[in-house]
C-alpha cells in the first residue's frame, strides 16, 4: 500500500481532458492536489495531465476507461487504490450531451447518454467510496446542469440523465455524511465549452439575453466552484446543489 | 501467522467478536454484528489488511467467512492456508 502524501490531496476529476472536467483538474492541481486526469483513451488521458502539469507545475496522474462500464470504473479505481491509497476528491464530470426533440432522438443515443451520465455517474462514486472513506476530510463534486433542475426544449433526456445526478448527490450526501464524506453538486449554465459549438449566433445572442449576468460561463466559473465545494471551506456543507449559471435557473 | 489466521483476526476485529470466537463458519447477517453496515468495515479493514481493493460486486457476494477466503486467493493474496 502506498504511503500517503500528508500535503497534497489526491483528487479524482472523471472527464478531465477538456472542458469543464479541465478547467477543475488545473484548479485542482494549482492548489496543491495531486491530480489523477481521467479519460476514455489512455492517449488523450495522459496527453492531458502532462499539459495540466506543465500548466500549473502541479502533480498529475492518469487513469481511464469508460465510466459507462462498471468494470472498467472498478479497474480505475483499483489503479487509484494502488498508486495512490486513498481518495481526498472527487469530481464525477464525465458525461456527454445530445440534443434532439423527444420523438427525433435514436434509441441508442438515449441510452448511451443514460448509461455515461447517469450510470456513469453512480458507477464512479459507487466504486470511490472505499477510497475517499481512507481519505483525509473526503469530498465529491457532481457535475450536473441546469438542464436537471430547469428542463429545456430539445434537452429532455439529458435533462433526465442530468436530474439523475442530482438524485444521487442528495441521497449520497445523506448516506456517507456519517462517514465523513460531503457530496454536493454543480448545476453550470450555459459554459463557453465544445458542447455549445452547436450554437448558432443568433440561439448564441439569445441564451445571453436570457441569462441574468448578461454573459455565457466559462469552465473556469464551474471550477471555481468546484474548488470551494472541495476545499475546508465548505467542510459544513453537504447535499447542495449550487447552480453556475448567471442566474438562468431563477 | 498464516493468511487464514490473519483474516480470521480482521473478522473477530471488525465484527467486535470476542477472541476465541470460530468465525469459520461464519454467514452474513447470521449473527446481529454482521450487518450491512458492519459488512462495508469488515471489507475495508480486509483492504488494508491484505492491501488488496474489492470490488462492489465482490463485496455484495461476499456472503460468508469461506467466500471471504476464496475473495483473498482470487486477488493473489499469499495462499491461504
Amino acid at each position: 500500500m502506498p504511503t500517503p502524501s500528508p500535503d497534497r490531496r489526491v483528487a479524482l476529476v472523471t472527464g478531465s481532458t477538456l472542458g469543464i472536467g479541465r478547467a477543475v483538474a488545473v484548479r485542482l492541481a494549482r492548489t496543491g492536489h495531486e491530480v489523477v486526469v481521467h479519460g476514455r483513451d489512455r492517449e488523450r488521458a495522459a496527453k492531458a495531465a502532462a499539459e495540466v502539469a506543465a500548466e500549473t507545475g502541479g502533480h498529475t496522474d492518469t487513469v481511464h476507461g469508460d465510466v459507462a462500464d462498471p468494470a472498467a470504473v472498478s479497474a480505475m479505481m483499483r489503479e487509484v487504490h494502488r498508486r495512490h491509497g486513498r481518495l481526498d476528491a472527487l469530481v464525477i464530470n464525465a458525461g456527454g450531451h445530445a440534443a434532439s426533440l423527444l420523438g427525433m432522438m435514436h434509441s441508442d443515443v438515449v441510452s448511451r447518454l443514460f448509461h455515461v451520465n447517469a450510470l456513469g455517474a453512480t458507477h464512479t462514486l459507487q466504486a470511490a467510496v472505499k477510497l475517499l472513506r481512507r481519505g483525509t476530510d473526503p469530498a465529491v463534486v457532481l457535475v450536473s446542469s441546469v438542464m436537471g433542475r430547469k428542463g429545456a426544449p430539445g434537452q429532455a433526456v439529458y435533462s433526465a440523465t442530468k436530474a439523475a445526478v442530482l438524485g444521487l448527490t442528495l441521497a449520497a450526501a445523506k448516506e456517507l455524511g456519517p462517514q465523513g464524506i460531503r457530496v454536493n453538486a454543480v448545476a453550470p449554465g450555459y459554459i463557453q465549452t465544445d458542447m455549445l459549438s452547436t450554437l448558432d449566433d443568433r440561439a448564441r445572442a439569445e441564451t445571453i439575453a436570457a441569462t441574468p449576468l448578461g454573459r455565457l460561463g466559462t469552465a473556469g466559473d464551474v471550477a471555481a466552484a468546484a474548488a470551494f465545494l472541495l476545499s475546508a471551506d465548505a467542510c459544513f456543507i453537504t447535499g447542495q446543489v449550487i447552480g453556475v449559471d448567471g442566474g438562468l435557473v431563477l | 501467522m498464516s493468511q487464514l489466521d490473519r483474516l480470521r483476526g480482521v473478522f473477530r476485529a471488525s465484527l467486535s467478536l470476542p477472541a476465541d470466537t470460530d468465525v469459520d463458519g461464519l454467514h452474513y447477517r447470521a449473527i446481529p454484528q454482521w450487518d450491512s453496515l458492519a459488512h462495508m468495515a469488515l471489507v475495508a479493514a480486509m483492504e488494508d489488511e491484505f492491501a488488496i481493493m474489492i470490488d462492489t460486486d465482490e463485496m455484495i457476494d461476499m456472503s460468508s467467512f469461506a467466500k471471504a477466503a476464496e475473495l483473498l486467493e482470487k486477488h493473489g493474496a499469499d495462499a491461504v492456508t
